[in-house]
């Protein structure tokens, strides 16, 4: 069966800046091939796991602020089935990392993303989350999350506007779109020796 | 009574220092008298220990002590130091001003110097496993790599004290017995307003202790001040308390002003207050939103949020950003106001009056909120002097404490507006304070934004700016206390140590005083209506 390019309902294919990741993704997927039968049952399980796509509630600083701004009216991040924000890690589906993760907070952080279950999915939010942003040469901060965990999204802003966030949060929908529910392409994570 | 003459008397080798703000240098040896003198004397009652302030001078550590007093209005600097730097010992003032305790705690956590007396000497806000102390000149930061292992949260603590012949003994305090049932509430927890972790010891469903542990969004913003220019500095100001952008930013300035002796244009002041004023209210709304969210009431917290984007609209248009806006520089704003500023503001006054009634309507009256808030987590006056719990904690609890009012600073003294103050010191008191200032706020903007004067809305200033030698010490009324700033200067570009007065710590440091007793879900209350935002108390 082949697999085409992930379409969302909010926004064209065209209109994303950053496709070169996805077509690499769909030129792997289609390199090894999968059953009609279960690739439909795929697109079928993806276009519900895309659209329901419940976050943790974790936010350190100034990010966490714009990320309420996205639950409350004007943003209102229900319409792309964002809204579910879970206080408890299991039953998660995301982690958006808003904010500054320190030294003290790497440990906690990494902790919740182990007992977040499989398929997971790391957003990072806002300079501080990607690099360490303007704390970079702070003794305390980390320079970056993805020193500690692996990351699917960046999304950049010192905060980000609730635009961004959306954007970022889309390019993880076309993200989850094409995966195979049932083993193969799912990130793995590496065992640790 | 001149206060230099009175220390003087009880400390003759007390040295003055002349430039800046009048400080006193005293020995450690009698600096514990002195205190308690200044502290209790009937002429003197310097009540409130404003700022505490850990101190590298290179070849000696120390401590800056910033007191005021409620009664009379006069404040003093005192500076004390010890040359040891192997094992730097300095008396404890736990005993005067409770809010010493975790502002000792924290010098101990930057620069390793131990209080004598403090029963608590533990780290405030790095792990337990941190190597050397990093506001210390000479730290090396190579020896604290990323650690992953799961930090190990100990039961006992130490204290450094003094036995009968006058002999330093080491003691073990123990926080948590073993029977007793702990609780642990945070980091990641959703009513805990950020990544804050309280340990929370119970009797049934009644609190018997919370220990509160910080330290989970230490950025270390003061020591990266010192690498900084004073320009650069500003930047960090904004993300301390990110509710209070314009007022922390507007501090920095007005303490670098200050020290410059650069006079700003009426035209910025007025800017600066009005932009202050909407920040309040910013803030204000958010803390309405997550009370009521925090209380179950979802419907409120939509309430709050939407009329919270109608502020950031305004702050957008002009000064580009949302919620962090970069404004304030040193000697102006960054830019003019937005064309359509005055419009706008105007317009969402008219907007927001009859919605503070609906909110009322909506929540205040309600039965749940009543009950859950009144006579819940009490404050005294004196518990809140002592703690120095300023903003609308302590004005909840019959204080007034306003930095408007008692150091008119921008446009203050010359507008009419009302101290809000309420005698309660309940949950109820502090949310009403919030509600009935966001009033006041509307009515200082009121009669500012119809007269804002021509002039120049930047100074022209030096490429590099160079704060004259001495210390500066500068503070406004932040959305939720008294944010100061304290510069120490040796005349170079760079700040020698900038440390900021955090207007969250004290909420946090009373959490433990005020549930004593209260049922665990009145924690949620309490933490909801002190209003304090994490990484203003971490920095």
């Amino acid at each position: 069966m082949e697999i085409k390019k992930p379409k969302i309902k909010s926004m064209q294919y065209e209109d994303f800046q950053d496709n070169e990741y996805l077509e690499k993704m769909v030129a792997e997927l289609n390199a090894e091939g999968t059953n009609v039968l279960l690739g439909k049952l795929d697109d079928l399980i993806n276009w519900g796991r895309s659209n329901s796509l419940w976050p943790l509630t974790f936010a350190t600083s100034c990010c966490g602020i714009e990320f309420m701004a996205l639950g409350a009216a004007r943003y209102d991040m229900a319409r792309f089935g964002f809204e579910v924000a879970r206080a408890s890690p299991r039953q998660a589906d995301m982690i958006m990392v808003c904010g500054t993760i320190t030294d003290r907070m790497a440990p906690v952080l990494k902790r919740l993303y182990d007992q977040m279950p499989e398929p997971k999915y790391v957003v990072a939010v806002g300079g501080c989350a990607v690099s360490g942003g303007p704390f970079k040469k702070s003794y305390h901060v980390v320079n970056g999350v993805d020193q500690i965990m692996p990351v699917d999204v960046y999304i950049p802003g010192c905060p980000p506007r609730p635009e961004s966030f959306y954007y970022g949060m889309m390019q993880l929908q076309r993200k989850v779109k094409l995966e195979k529910f049932f083993g193969g392409v799912n990130r793995k994570e590496k065992e640790e020796k | 009574m001149n206060i230099k003459d009175r220390i003087l008397e009880i400390v003759p080798e007390a040295q003055f220092a002349e430039q800046g703000d009048l400080t006193a240098t005293i020995p450690a040896e009698s600096f514990h008298a002195l205190a308690e003198k200044l502290r209790y004397d009937e002429d003197a009652q310097f009540d409130f220990l404003l700022s505490l302030t850990g101190m590298d001078w290179g070849e000696t550590l120390g401590v800056v002590y910033h007191l005021e007093s409620t009664k009379y209005g006069h404040s003093i600097v005192l500076k004390t130091m010890t040359a040891n730097r192997e094992n730097p010992e300095l008396p404890s003032v736990t005993d005067l001003w409770k809010t010493a305790d975790f502002n000792e705690r924290e010098v101990f956590d930057f620069f390793g110097i131990r209080f004598v007396n403090h029963s608590d000497m533990r780290r405030l806000y790095l792990r337990e496993d941190w190597v050397g102390y990093p506001l210390r000149k000479d730290y090396d930061d190579s020896l604290n790599p990323l650690r992953m292992t799961n930090e190990v949260t100990e039961d006992t603590t130490d204290e450094l004290s003094l036995d009968d012949e006058g002999n330093l003994v080491n003691k073990t305090n123990v926080l948590f017995e073993d029977k007793e049932y702990v609780v642990n509430i945070g980091p990641q927890h959703p009513a805990t307003h950020g990544v804050l972790r309280f340990r929370t010891s119970l009797e049934g469903e009644n609190i018997k202790k919370i220990e509160p542990y910080c330290g989970y969004i230490h950025r270390g913003i003061e020591k990266m001040n010192e690498s900084l220019t004073y320009p650069q500095t500003l930047a960090l100001t904004d993300r301390l308390d990110y509710l209070g952008a314009h007022q922390n930013r507007h501090a920095v300035c007005m303490c670098v002003e200050k020290a410059m002796g650069v006079e700003v244009s009426e035209r910025v002041q007025y800017i600066r207050t009005i932009m202050d004023e909407l920040q309040r209210i910013d803030s204000h709304l958010l803390f309405y939103s997550c009370a009521c969210m925090d209380l179950g009431a979802l419907t409120a917290f939509f309430y709050g949020f939407r009329d919270r984007e109608k502020i950031l609209d305004i702050f957008e248009a002009t000064t580009g950003g949302r919620l962090i806006q970069n404004y304030n520089t040193i000697g102006g704003v960054q830019a003019d106001i937005a064309p359509d500023f005055v419009k706008n503001v105007k317009e969402f006054i008219v907007y927001l009056r009859p919605i503070l009634k609906e909110y009322h309507d909506v929540f205040t009256g309600n039965v749940i909120t009543q009950q859950r808030f009144k006579n819940v987590g009490v404050l005294t006056r004196e518990d809140a002097i002592s703690f120095g719990a300023t903003g609308g904690t302590g004005r909840a609890s019959g204080w007034a404490c306003d930095t408007r009012k008692r150091k008119p600073y921008a446009m203050y003294g010359k507008v009419d507006f009302k101290e809000i103050v309420y005698t309660e010191g309940d949950c109820f008191a502090r949310y009403m304070v919030r509600m009935d200032e966001i009033l006041e706020s509307m009515k200082i903007i009121e009669q500012l934004i119809d007269n804002i004067p021509e002039g120049d809305y930047q100074v022209k200033m030096k490429p590099i700016i160079r704060v004259p030698e001495g210390n500066y010490f500068a503070s406004v009324e932040g959305s939720r206390g008294e944010f100061g700033v304290f510069i120490e200067s040796h005349g170079d570009k760079f700040p020698y140590r900038m440390k900021y007065r955090s207007t969250g710590l004290p909420l946090v440091s009373v959490v433990d005083t005020i549930t004593r007793g209260a049922k665990i879900a009145d924690l949620i209350s309490i933490g909801a209506t002190l209003d304090y935002v994490v990484p203003d108390i971490d920095r």
